[in-house]
């Protein structure tokens, strides 16, 4: 494990506002009998880059899940931004407009051109006139570098431009906090480059991240904090150096030879 | 490297060869590609020409189109083929059944105007759409009252109806009403309130394990006893009100399959996004579940235009009826091949337009995306 040689791009200790934008705690959630999520603590700070990682069927997704209310936790508090995360639809539907999501899978809408895609939630979520949604979401995918893939359909590019297009579409809703379920876990190796480029980018720019990934390089370039989770519970939490260099944990050990070995 | 005629990258463009392309190419490849591909285009050419030339000789050239002819034995009498003089001497009541004769045109200009109310549902690329939907709106009312009288037009009793007008009314009306009808049927049964998805399943096992016949008798005789004594409601209006429900039964099914072929990430992205549950099915969910659904819904939509014959069962004359009555006329006795024909020529026009459409818009709305 050579940490040397990966340059910080970014660094940590800038000067962010350390106001809170997530807070979660004593948070609980079972899927039927299975209890997926044990006593989740965890407070991120605005400006705040966390990658959480883990072995899979750790919880570790749907714990970001559950800050944008894709699934349901059962205790415990999460407040995102001030609004705490209840029943209420309003207060979902305030925090799903500060949240943006990638995921996995894309999750484009394939009857849609790249631009409709794009300008689809700030038209109808944030009430923007048409042309000026457009405006936004050309920013955005040139910011992603691929404005003149704006007219075609999502079925006609590939795996990396459509995830470039998927954060692109998250970003036109000018969220404060994005969330990234596993983000290049389905791309060809070519492509999670360019991926992890345009994250690297954002994460410049001071945008709230939370990562869910098994690229270690990102974690070690952009993180504040590396989480790693074990069934359903957070096992250890620290900054990216003392993380991969001097992990506590005993499983945080056997699961970093893992990944790290080949 | 001596034989090459020609310098590296050089090599100039040849006709690929002559048996490949062409009539000749076409020939060989598509009859002519093994022995068992031979035998089967002598087969089939050997069964056209058994079959083609007598039906021809039958249809066409020894057949009587005169409108002269008032008998089938002056049919008879002419030629050995069809004698067509029926479809002429009631071409009128097949079209428009006991229509008043005066008052047909305003059949005919319902008729011709509910394709300019078509075309803007049909074709999303045509100029002044937006004018033209508002027009297709507006457009049943316009219908009614043409069609029924009313607001200064004589009125016309819907017992006159008949022949391809019930046909294009009731198929019409049917595919209209029961398309929203089965997608709010769909959705209900998806619904996430427990009452709405409980009425929307009972509605939809009720109305698909019935027949359509049952729903007719139902409608024409059983409605009116639960009606108050002395109301009286148009029994076409009953019969089209029946044939809506139970074609909405089964557009709401298809709708579901289409439904159930939408990945859940899709859901997802739109609640990621903040999109409303209204926006995100009409936005997201619905086009493409509606997409997929186009074969099935077309489906539905030609069954239910064939069935409409069944009206024929509770009294109303269209086509088959108007036939049937001719039939019992002794003029034109055991005419029944040629009137069929002519009936069965003005359904495969209707129902093969629409599988033609249906295509077209399969096409139309393919965005390659097959991997999704």
């Amino acid at each position: 494990m050579n940490n040397d040689s990966m340059t910080k791009t970014v660094n940590p200790n800038d000067d962010r506002d350390h106001s809170i934008a997530i807070e979660i705690t004593d948070m609980h959630k079972w899927f039927g009998k299975f209890h997926v999520l044990k006593d989740i603590n965890l407070t991120v700070e605005r400006g705040e880059r966390i990658v959480i990682c883990g072995p899979s069927g750790s919880g570790k997704s749907t714990l970001i899940r559950c800050i944008n209310r894709l699934e349901e936790h059962q205790r415990g508090d999460i407040s995102v931004d001030g609004i705490l995360l209840t029943d209420n639809l309003k207060n979902i539907a305030e925090i799903r407009r500060e949240v943006g999501m990638v995921f996995q899978q894309f999750n484009l809408f394939p009857h849609l051109t790249v631009l409709e895609n794009c300008t689809l939630a700030p038209i109808w979520v944030r009430k923007l006139p048409k042309d000026e949604a457009e405006d936004i979401a050309m920013k955005y995918l040139e910011r992603v570098r691929i404005p003149e893939q704006a007219s075609k359909y999502p079925g006609q590019l590939s795996g990396g431009q459509q995830q470039r297009v998927a954060i692109a579409r998250s970003l036109c809703m000018n969220p404060k906090i994005m969330l990234f379920d596993e983000p290049t876990s389905a791309l060809d190796p070519e492509m999670i480059k360019e991926v992890l480029d345009v994250m690297i980018q954002l994460a410049k720019s001071g945008m709230t991240m939370l990562v869910v990934t098994h690229e270690m390089g990102f974690a070690k370039t952009v993180a504040n904090r590396v989480i790693f989770m074990d069934e359903g519970e957070i096992i250890e939490e620290n900054n990216p150096d003392e993380f991969f260099d001097n992990p506590q944990n005993d499983r945080t050990k056997l699961f970093l030879s893992q990944i790290l070995s080949h | 490297m001596d034989k090459q005629a020609h310098n590296n990258g050089m090599h100039q463009e040849l006709p690929p060869p002559k048996m490949q392309v062409g009539f000749a190419g076409w020939i060989r490849k598509n009859m002519l590609s093994s022995p068992t591909d031979v035998l089967l285009t002598v087969v089939s050419i050997y069964i056209l020409y058994k079959i083609v030339p007598p039906l021809a000789n039958w249809v066409f050239f020894d057949a009587v189109f005169s409108g002269d002819v008032k008998h089938r034995n002056e049919c008879r009498e002419i030629a050995a083929g069809a004698c067509w003089s029926v479809i002429v001497a009631r071409f009128e009541q097949l079209l428009y059944g006991f229509y008043p004769v005066h008052l047909r045109w305003r059949v005919n200009v319902t008729f011709v105007l509910l394709f300019v109310a078509l075309v803007p549902l049909l074709y999303d690329q045509v100029r002044g759409r937006k004018y033209l939907l508002w027009f297709t709106l507006f457009y049943p009312a316009f219908a009614f009252v043409m069609l029924w009288g009313g607001l200064g037009l004589e009125s016309v009793e819907s017992s006159k109806f008949g022949g391809f007008l019930l046909t294009v009314l009731i198929g019409v009306t049917g595919i209209a009403v029961s398309l929203p009808l089965g997608i709010a049927l769909s959705l209900g049964r998806q619904s996430s309130m427990p009452l709405v998805r409980l009425l929307s399943i009972c509605y939809i096992e009720f109305f698909r394990g019935v027949p359509l016949i049952t729903l007719l008798f139902v409608a024409s005789t059983l409605l009116n006893y639960f009606m108050p004594p002395g109301t009286y409601f148009d029994l076409l209006l009953r019969v089209i009100i029946m044939v809506i429900l139970f074609a909405a039964a089964y557009i709401a099914e298809v709708i579901r399959g289409g439904l159930a072929a939408i990945p859940r990430g899709q859901f997802e992205a739109a609640d990621a996004l903040g999109l409303k549950y209204a926006n995100c099915m009409r936005l997201i969910i619905l086009p493409q579940a509606l997409k997929i659904s186009i074969p099935g819904i077309v489906n539905t939509f030609i069954g239910l235009y064939k069935d409409t014959t069944l009206v024929v069962i509770v009294g109303l004359l269209d086509p088959l009826g108007i036939s049937g009555a001719t039939l019992a006329d002794s003029k034109w006795q055991g005419l029944s091949t040629e009137l069929y024909m002519f009936i069965a020529l003005g359904f495969f026009i209707s129902c093969f337009a629409m599988s033609r459409y249906s295509l077209y818009l399969e096409r139309k709305l393919d965005t390659g995306h097959k991997d999704q």
